[in-house]
């Protein structure tokens, strides 16, 4: 990608700076994001807080390049995102970027190794391989076993497991969470933050979480707060309870 | 991604979704096979006639009294007589054969048997101007002919209604008040290009028709066989100058009898099938529209449903063109696929419609292939709308969907 961009810190994957979203315009427009500057490095593991309304989730979109900022920068290993078409941004997401959501987000009457498999059909990958990588996947978030099931037949903690492993399965540089244990118990949430946590540690995959409860943040080893669209606080965390 | 993934995807979302695909693609099915089937019989019925009016005698002219084209005469028109067809005989050219008829509908009694037949009187060129041939007997002789003897030559209906299996020639039958020796059987020809049973006929010496059915010295019809390779237009030119001429028509009065040839009528006919055919493929042509447009309504239901899941593959990484191009190919798979079986719906329909009508099958590989090819189309027209909905959608939105 773009060296001009990683010459100042070479290890800062994502740079947000004064990154605004305005929905509406005119007197009806509602300003989401007021001006957001933040730089994220490889390999960290971010909990983005705050009440419904602050902002998160629309700046959880922006960096998932799902959707673009009204105003701002946003550099993504040194490419201007804000520049991208759809479809570059579509690609950016298939190359180097997962999701896990809270309502898990499976396709219906589809087996797991079909779920975590679909990222590798849009990478082109042959039959063979998928297969090989997919059941690899599955295997590392435990499912190994329940690859022929489809969605409907697992627990909700082992439907987000294979959230995981589709997010995972094409190797991408940044995880994107939003909720992630939001529809769990609290014991299977914990389960899926310590997936997450050994993601992060074992195979250097960069966190990016929203969340509102504090014991699911603990698990990020930095905390970004968000209120009425901007940082309130950005601070390290001390480490996993 | 490549179009063998594209395809897979297809195959995977209808296998999912199978008695939905089944219910989408009905349409379709019908209306394949409605436009197969309409097309082959009707280019069947147009075989059929055509073998018909080459059965009833090829260059054959036929001199009716009247203008009025179509059955019977002309009111007004006088009839002909047997010297009229002795007069053509000598004097135009090229001739094979002259058979003047008159026909009458009489009830035909052999023992207690009876049947209502036709009863055509004519000469022995009756039976060369035809194209019949004898399954057993013979014809007529000139004496026969002169001397109006009761004999007569059945058709191979009358003899399967009225005898046993047994030969009946020599045996005798009763019309009206007359009975009347069988001297020969005709080979069957089977139905007219009107469909009417030819076979369902006795032929008997003109005078022999005349003085004991008619009571009439009148000729209603002369069949006129010309020589092979001779101008139908030259004889018409000479026949039509002969009967004005005997007919005492001055130079200011139409022509009051008519001169058809029997390959115009086959191609009238045929137009008119043809028509029939193209009418009545249209019609299921508009059934397959139908079928069509129900693509695109369970294809649109189809997007609305499956609005997360393609919410999921836009955030996976799906390009716009390929969540466009997996809901097109769902769609022309479906259709094209609706189409094959129609296309076997069809064959099934014309083998056993054919053989109940007794026309031929006549299997032609371009109307299966443009079915086949304007059901994959149809796909294709039907399918973009619902798949540039479902590539359009907004990711976020989409998997914020219930």
């Amino acid at each position: 990608m773009n060296d001009a961009a990683t010459t100042v810190e070479p290890d800062v994957l994502i740079r947000l700076s004064g990154i605004t979203k305005t929905y509406g315009n005119g007197p009806a427009a509602f300003q989401a994001l007021r001006g957001i500057d933040l730089s994220v490095r490889e390999g960290e593991f971010v909990a983005i807080m705050g009440p419904s309304g602050s902002g998160k989730s629309t700046a959880m979109n922006i960096l998932g390049c799902l959707d673009t900022p009204t105003s701002g920068e946003y550099v993504f290993d040194g490419v201007h995102v804000e520049h991208l078409s759809r479809d570059q941004r579509a690609l950016l997401r298939r190359n180097y970027l997962g999701f896990v959501f809270q309502g898990f987000n499976l396709l219906a009457r589809t087996t797991a190794q079909e779920n975590v498999e679909l990222p590798l059909l849009y990478r082109g990958e042959n039959t063979e391989a998928r297969h090989r990588i997919g059941m690899e996947a599955l295997r590392s978030v435990g499912l190994a076993e329940w690859a022929h099931h489809t969605s409907s037949e697992l627990s909700g903690g082992q439907q987000q497991r294979v959230a995981i492993a589709r997010a995972i399965v094409t190797n991408p540089k940044v995880l994107l969470a939003d909720e992630p244990t939001g529809n769990l118990d609290s014991k299977r949430g914990h389960e899926i933050m310590e997936l997450l946590v050994s993601m992060n540690r074992d195979h250097g995959i960069t966190i990016l979480m929203v969340t509102h409860e504090h014991d699911i943040a603990a698990y990020a080893k930095r905390i970004v707060h968000f209120v009425d669209g901007q940082i309130a606080h950005d601070n390290e965390n001390g480490g996993a309870p | 991604m490549m179009g063998w993934t594209t395809l897979l995807l297809a195959l995977r979302e209808i296998r999912r979704n199978l008695m939905r695909s089944f219910l989408t693609v009905l349409g379709i099915v019908i209306g394949v096979a409605a436009v197969v089937t309409m097309v082959t019989l009707g280019n069947g019925a147009t075989q059929s006639v055509s073998d018909q009016i080459s059965s009833l005698g090829s260059n054959l002219l036929m001199l009716r009294p009247g203008q009025r084209m179509g059955p019977g005469s002309s009111s007004g028109a006088p009839n002909f007589k047997a010297e009229d067809a002795e007069a053509i005989k000598t004097q135009v050219g090229s001739l094979k054969a002259v058979a003047p008829t008159v026909s009458r509908t009489s009830v035909v009694v052999v023992g207690t048997k009876n049947w209502a037949t036709s009863i055509t009187g004519s000469n022995s060129d009756y039976f060369t101007s035809g194209n019949w041939t004898l399954e057993d007997g013979r014809y007529f002789s000139a004496t026969e002919e002169r001397a109006g003897k009761a004999v007569c030559v059945i058709g191979a209906t009358v003899r399967k209604e009225l005898f046993e299996s047994h030969s009946p020639v020599g045996d005798t039958l009763r019309i009206k008040q007359f009975s009347c020796e069988v001297i020969g059987v005709l080979a069957a020809k089977g139905q007219s290009a009107m469909g009417r049973d030819q076979d369902d006929t006795v032929v008997m010496p003109l005078r022999t028709v005349q003085r004991r059915l008619t009571g009439k010295q009148d000729v209603t019809t002369i069949l006129i066989s010309m020589q092979d390779g001779a101008s139908t237009e030259q004889v018409t030119n000479q026949l039509t100058v002969l009967m004005r001429e005997r007919r005492k028509l001055s130079d200011n009065e139409e022509d009051n009898f008519s001169i058809r040839d029997t390959k115009e009528i086959a191609q009238t006919l045929s137009g008119a099938i043809g028509t029939m055919t193209a009418l009545l493929g249209a019609v299921a042509a508009v059934s397959l529209l139908v079928g069509g447009i129900g693509i695109m309504n369970i294809m649109l239901v189809s997007v609305t449903e499956r609005t997360r899941e393609i919410g999921i593959r836009l955030a996976i990484g799906a390009m716009e063109k390929e969540v466009l191009m997996q809901f097109l190919t769902e769609a022309v798979v479906l259709s094209a696929f609706g189409g094959l079986v129609g296309l076997l719906l069809a064959a099934i329909a014309c083998y056993g419609l054919a053989s109940m009508l007794s026309l031929p099958f006549l299997f032609s590989p371009s109307i299966n292939l443009l079915a086949f090819g304007f059901s994959a189309a149809i796909g294709v027209i039907f399918g973009y709308v619902p798949a540039r909905r479902a590539a359009q959608l907004d990711p976020i939105e989409a998997l914020r969907h219930e």
